[in-house]
């Protein structure tokens, strides 16, 4: 499924210079609807000689038929470029097609050039027609244009499926790597490992502050063993998570610090002020349990 | 594409927040920055009530390249406010509270821009951007 | 004009905020708790905000204002369920909601009162719902 296709907007610039006049648009419509299947065919043979048997000749002549169908009707309801809102359902066809393709293992080249063929195939028909002169050259090359624009649409679908492919897994990432553990009834725990960065901090604060919801419990213990530097930004990230925790009605007990983290934390000046802070998280969770133990004798 | 709220009642700094939480979901702004955006829209629409004497609010969205936002802008034909840096102190309240109104709205936002002078009335406008 | 509802269990009074609120009606439910914790004797005050996708400077300010009256009236206030993104929000904000205790939810909240006041544990036959 496509999230999100190439903005109209970045079509729309540049589009003036290759746009079709009324005219052309109408006589493309024609071609396209006129030599309907011959076109189709000819159009499919092109393709099936690039994609050397990959795909079958059913799904392709499927394919193509449809991709024609779209072109026709863009180009009956007046589309001039590829931006326009007629075009609209085109460009879906296009973003589809590039992603399932990509899907099958081609690459963005093979998909563009599946588009490009439908030239070849235009080409061909002109020059099968009564008068090949020079206003069917013309009208040739503004054809082309248009088509050259949908083929590099598919180029630019192509690298957005990619870059939001890459995006998801970067946030899978994330995820995976700031488990948040329970240890005990009312006890979360967060190892945080590696460099806390803003984009990792704001994960991890937001996982931990939902896990406390999710799971009811009013401590977490938010251990730093396996962060290997602690700077004002990183401080200030762990303390905006225990004041949002606190917010909410839990406490947070900070484990793990080493003892050079802890002289940077003093030389930076950073105040902690309230909060716990252990050295181990067996420390930290034997501070929570006599905490909730005492709370249950006074009952 | 903007809308606009006219801001005379209660009801409508409602109204304000409602239709900011739609514009900020069809723009895909993440759950805390949705959360961020309408408190701060919240926070100026009562502003633009309370201070201002009522006004309007246009939310629209706006687009930075390949990033979507949205923005803000709040505008009422009030006093104005006399000492902007005062008022955009940390702490600073006319109305009596905790004082928070307009610093504590801009860093809920990525830009904030504030056009005010004595009687001329005042016209915030804020913008969020999609990360 | 909404209302918010407010249930007396035990000795305590459970307020659930299901609606976003106009001021006013922030107002009101300051007025009839404290009407109500006079009138019942009750000890104890939860407000559920589980349902409140954000609290404003205002609806903090509310919650303060109900939490000091509440203590004059000899009893405590827990405020439960703040969502994360209103928590991480409020912390932007700058907004510390001074004097205000919180739990995660209503059984915590509940726990907490008990605990701190030593409250009379809840009776089944002693509930009774106010409109």
């Amino acid at each position: 499924m496509v999230k999100s296709a190439p903005a109209m907007d970045e079509y729309r610039a540049g589009e003036a210079a290759v746009a079709l006049s009324t005219d052309e648009v109408s006589r493309f419509a024609d071609l396209l609807k006129g030599h309907g299947d011959r076109l189709t065919d000819l159009w499919t043979e092109e393709v099936a000689r690039t994609l050397r048997g990959r795909l079958s000749q059913a799904e392709l002549q499927r394919q193509t038929a449809e991709l024609q169908r779209a072109f026709a009707s863009a180009a009956s309801a007046g589309a001039q470029d590829l931006g326009a809102e007629a075009a609209s359902e085109l460009r879906a066809l296009l973003s589809e097609l590039t992603i399932s393709r990509a899907r099958q293992g081609f690459t963005s080249t093979e998909t563009a050039v599946s588009v490009y063929a439908l030239k070849d195939a235009m080409l061909k028909i002109l020059e099968e027609g009564e008068t090949a002169d020079g206003s069917t050259l013309r009208d040739y090359v503004a054809f082309s244009g248009f088509v050259d624009r949908a083929a590099l649409y598919t180029f630019d679908a192509f690298v957005r499926a990619r870059e939001e492919l890459i995006a998801d897994q970067a946030e899978q990432l994330l995820e995976l790597s700031t488990p948040v553990v329970k240890l005990w009834e009312g006890v979360v725990a967060v190892p945080l490992v590696g460099t806390l960065d803003s984009a990792r901090a704001q994960v991890v604060m937001e996982r931990l502050l939902q896990t406390l919801v999710d799971t009811g419990s009013p401590y977490a213990i938010i251990d730093i063993t396996g962060v290997p530097a602690v700077d004002t930004q990183v401080a200030q990230h762990i303390l905006k998570t225990v004041v949002a925790a606190r917010l909410m009605g839990a406490d947070c007990i900070i484990s793990g610090i080493r003892p050079q983290i802890a002289q940077t934390i003093v030389a930076l000046g950073i105040e902690f002020g309230d909060i716990a802070t252990k050295a181990s998280l067996a420390d930290a969770l034997r501070h929570v349990l006599k905490i909730t133990g005492s709370q249950k004798l006074e009952r | 594409m903007t809308e606009r709220i006219e801001v005379t009642a209660d009801q409508d700094v409602v109204r304000v927040r409602q239709l900011v939480r739609t514009v900020a979901v069809g723009v895909n702004l993440s759950l805390v920055d949705q959360t961020k955006l309408v408190t701060a829209a919240s926070e100026l629409a009562r502003n633009t009530l309370v201070y201002g004497g009522g006004g309007t609010v246009e939310i629209g969205q706006v687009q930075n390249g390949r990033r979507a936002g949205i923005r803000i802008v709040f505008t009422d034909r009030g006093p104005g406010i006399a000492d902007v840096e005062l008022a955009l102190t940390d702490g600073y309240t006319t109305g009596g509270g905790l004082g928070l109104g307009l610093s504590g709205a801009r860093r809920l936002v990525d830009e904030f821009d504030i056009d005010t002078a004595v009687g001329q009335g005042t016209s915030i406008t804020v913008t969020k951007w999609c990360r | 004009m909404d209302r918010v509802p407010i249930l007396k269990i035990g000795d305590v009074l459970l307020v659930s905020i299901q609606i976003d609120m106009e001021d006013h009606v922030a107002l009101q439910l300051q007025e009839d708790l404290a009407e109500r914790i006079v009138v019942t004797g009750c000890h104890g005050v939860v407000i559920d905000i589980s349902a409140l996708d954000i609290v404003d400077s205002f609806v903090g300010r509310t919650l303060a204002t109900i939490a000091s009256i509440s203590r004059v009236l000899d009893a405590e206030t827990v405020v439960v369920g703040m969502r994360p993104a209103v928590a991480i929000t409020l912390v932007e904000l700058g907004l510390s909601l001074p004097g205000i205790r919180t739990a995660l939810n209503v059984e915590l909240g509940m726990d907490l009162l008990v605990q701190e006041r030593m409250l009379v544990p809840m009776n089944d036959g002693d509930d009774e719902s106010h409109d």
